[in-house]
């Protein structure tokens, strides 16, 4: 039990009559990296919003860190050491690569409320540590966000996550939007995160991905979870059928 | 640096790589312009627009007309510091030339002598009241208190009712302008006592003007305060969920504008001796001028105080530069809206240069 960093129990959430997520029970251990798959619309999102705190659950209950939570919102589930990668990036264009990472948590040296003096030689130094964590390559710190690739920028996103004592990483669609080469560039980080033993949830549509990165593999359908296998115990037609409602019923992994 | 060679996707580190500052082309185009105004003035004149030309004056640059490039520009370029944070900030301040208006209204009101030439002061408010003679911190508090007042109702509307600023700041525009023609019913304030008329005297504004214009630069690159105006303009969504607090923030930049717009009217009327309900006309769309054309982006995170202020010596080297040409006052007009629209139209440009070779 002790080893367990994310559990949920009964996790529901309604908008108005709308079942968006019915029941979740859902556990996450030291380590392991587990892939939350299903269709557009089946929850996954609406899964992630309620651990986040960006959205607030209709009932359930969430235990992380071996403690029970009750976030009031994103900002307090991030203090606790859980970090997400959104899908639209959480990036300031205009700031460079160390400001991105410290957006809303500057390190300071002296504390003046909002005048406060910001201690740039330690960001500095933080957020070449956070990229060689992550194996993140990037031509020059000091440059913008605007003038990089969309691979730089997700790969600035998840080293943020690294930057901070993280205990839970969550990755929404992280390579959704990227080319072959910029994909392959953040599985690695992603791989680099599994050496760490930081656990990660991650959200994806790519069966090869889910294989290639994760230990287990969570289905959702239609607002609750259909299965819960562990990658040697299925396959990518396994999978399929169970996002598409070909098979049902509660698939449960022999613990 | 962070030369780490076990990363993947076949991107390497480049020291030489590095963009030059924004800066740095704005106060080429200021050099060129000078360089322009030398070259015309040689040819045509067969003066010096910036070089000393008269024996009976020491000194190898013409003093004179650099004290006056500078000191034309003071005035606006200490309201253009406050626009230049709010635009940074991903919004805009059309209510600072009529904070201007009001603001020297209302704190000349309380700087005015008791007697003139031994009568009692014809243009005194508050002179059956007693409140004349007054001390100088008297009237610099009501306007910094007018100017924070402004700032506040207008930071406090785009925060909270989420109307956009161009709306919020139209009104307050109109609304201090109206303030300031009912606060004397028109009739100008003159005949300031001798410490708040030193406030404007010389070239105290330049001083003034350089020295806010220092303490802003360093705030805007070293503070937290300077990293949220960036991180504001350039995602307000990543901001907030950064957890910055997006309203406070806002507030602060209106307020900052409003103080800077009303010291801009205390330095203004102690110069003039006299304040007058038109004071300020205009003064917003030169401010906003002077940002643009220093390379602050409208659109919001981009720009920087020294940028604004190369922008600030821009426009007095114009003025200056067609005062010395002995060309007419419409010229200027015309070639500042044409310089405006230029600086915009290459920073574009350059923009998209950057970006295809990224």
């Amino acid at each position: 039990m002790s080893d367990i960093v994310l559990k949920t129990e009964n996790l529901t959430k309604r908008y108005g009559g709308v079942h968006a997520l019915e029941g979740a029970n859902f556990e996450l251990r030291k380590g392991e990296h587990v892939a939350i798959m299903g269709d557009n619309g089946a929850g996954k999102s609406t899964f992630v919003r309620q651990i986040t705190a960006v959205e607030q659950r209709t009932s359930g209950q969430i235990w992380f860190d071996g403690k029970e939570v009750n976030f009031n919102g994103p900002i307090e589930a991030r203090e606790a050491g859980i970090e997400t990668v959104f899908q639209n990036l959480a990036l300031a264009d205009d700031l460079d690569v160390p400001s991105n990472l410290f957006l809303g948590r500057e390190k300071v040296l002296f504390n003046l409320g909002p005048f406060s003096i910001l201690d740039r030689k330690y960001m500095r130094k933080a957020t070449e540590a956070a990229l060689v964590r992550t194996a993140v390559k990037i031509p020059n710190l000091s440059n913008t966000i605007r003038h990089m690739s969309g691979g730089q920028r997700q790969c600035v996103a998840i080293a943020r996550t690294a930057t901070f004592a993280s205990k839970l990483i969550i990755m929404d669609e992280p390579t959704a939007a990227l080319g072959v080469q910029e994909t392959a560039q953040v599985e690695n980080i992603i791989r680099t995160l599994k050496d760490n033993g930081e656990p990660l949830i991650l959200i994806s549509h790519n069966m090869r991905q889910v294989f290639d990165l994760c230990d287990r593999i969570v289905v959702f359908r239609r607002g609750r979870i259909v299965a819960n296998l562990r990658k040697q115990d299925t396959d990518g037609q396994d999978i399929v059928s169970y996002i598409t409602g070909a098979k049902t019923g509660e698939a449960e992994l022999a613990a | 640096m962070a030369q780490t060679s076990h990363g993947v996707g076949g991107l390497t580190y480049d020291a030489k790589k590095r963009s030059w500052p924004a800066e740095f082309n704005v106060f080429l185009a200021l050099v060129i312009l000078v360089a322009i105004f030398e070259a015309i003035g040689r040819i045509f004149l067969g003066d010096s627009f910036l070089f000393n030309t008269r024996s009976d004056v020491a000194g190898i640059f013409n003093e004179a007309r650099l004290q006056i490039i500078i000191l034309q520009v003071s005035i606006v370029g200490i309201i253009a510091i406050g626009v230049t944070q709010v635009i940074i900030s991903g919004g805009i301040d059309l209510s600072s030339g009529s904070i201007v208006g009001a603001t020297a209204m209302i704190a000349m009101s309380f700087a005015q002598v008791a007697t003139v030439n031994g009568n009692p002061n014809p243009k005194a408010m508050f002179l059956a009241q007693g409140l004349t003679d007054l001390p100088v911190i008297v009237p610099l508090l009501v306007a910094i208190g007018c100017g924070l007042l402004a700032g506040l109702v207008n930071g406090a509307l785009i925060a909270y009712t989420r109307i956009p600023p161009f709306i919020a700041t139209l009104g307050m525009m109109v609304t201090a302008r109206g303030i300031a023609k009912w606060w004397s019913k028109g009739q100008p304030i003159s005949f300031p006592t001798d410490s708040f008329a030193a406030i404007g005297k010389g070239l105290m504004p330049v001083i003034i003007f350089l020295s806010l214009a220092v303490l802003f630069q360093l705030i805007m690159t070293y503070t937290r305060y300077g990293k949220h105006c960036y991180a504001i303009g350039s995602n307000e969504d990543a901001a907030r969920m950064s957890g910055i607090k997006i309203a406070n923030h806002k507030i602060l930049v209106y307020v900052i504008a409003g103080i800077l717009a009303a010291l801009a009217a205390v330095v203004l009327s102690s110069k003039n001796l006299t304040a007058q309900a038109g004071m300020g006309v205009m003064y917003e769309l030169d401010a906003i001028a002077m940002a643009v054309i220093g390379g602050v982006s409208l659109s919001g995170g981009r720009g920087s105080i020294i940028g604004t202020v190369i922008g600030a010596l821009i426009f007095g080297v114009i003025i200056s530069g067609f005062t010395f040409l002995r060309l007419d006052a419409y010229y200027q007009e015309m070639v500042k809206g044409v310089i405006i629209v230029g600086a915009v139209v290459l920073d574009q440009w350059r923009q998209r240069l950057r970006a295809l070779r990224a």
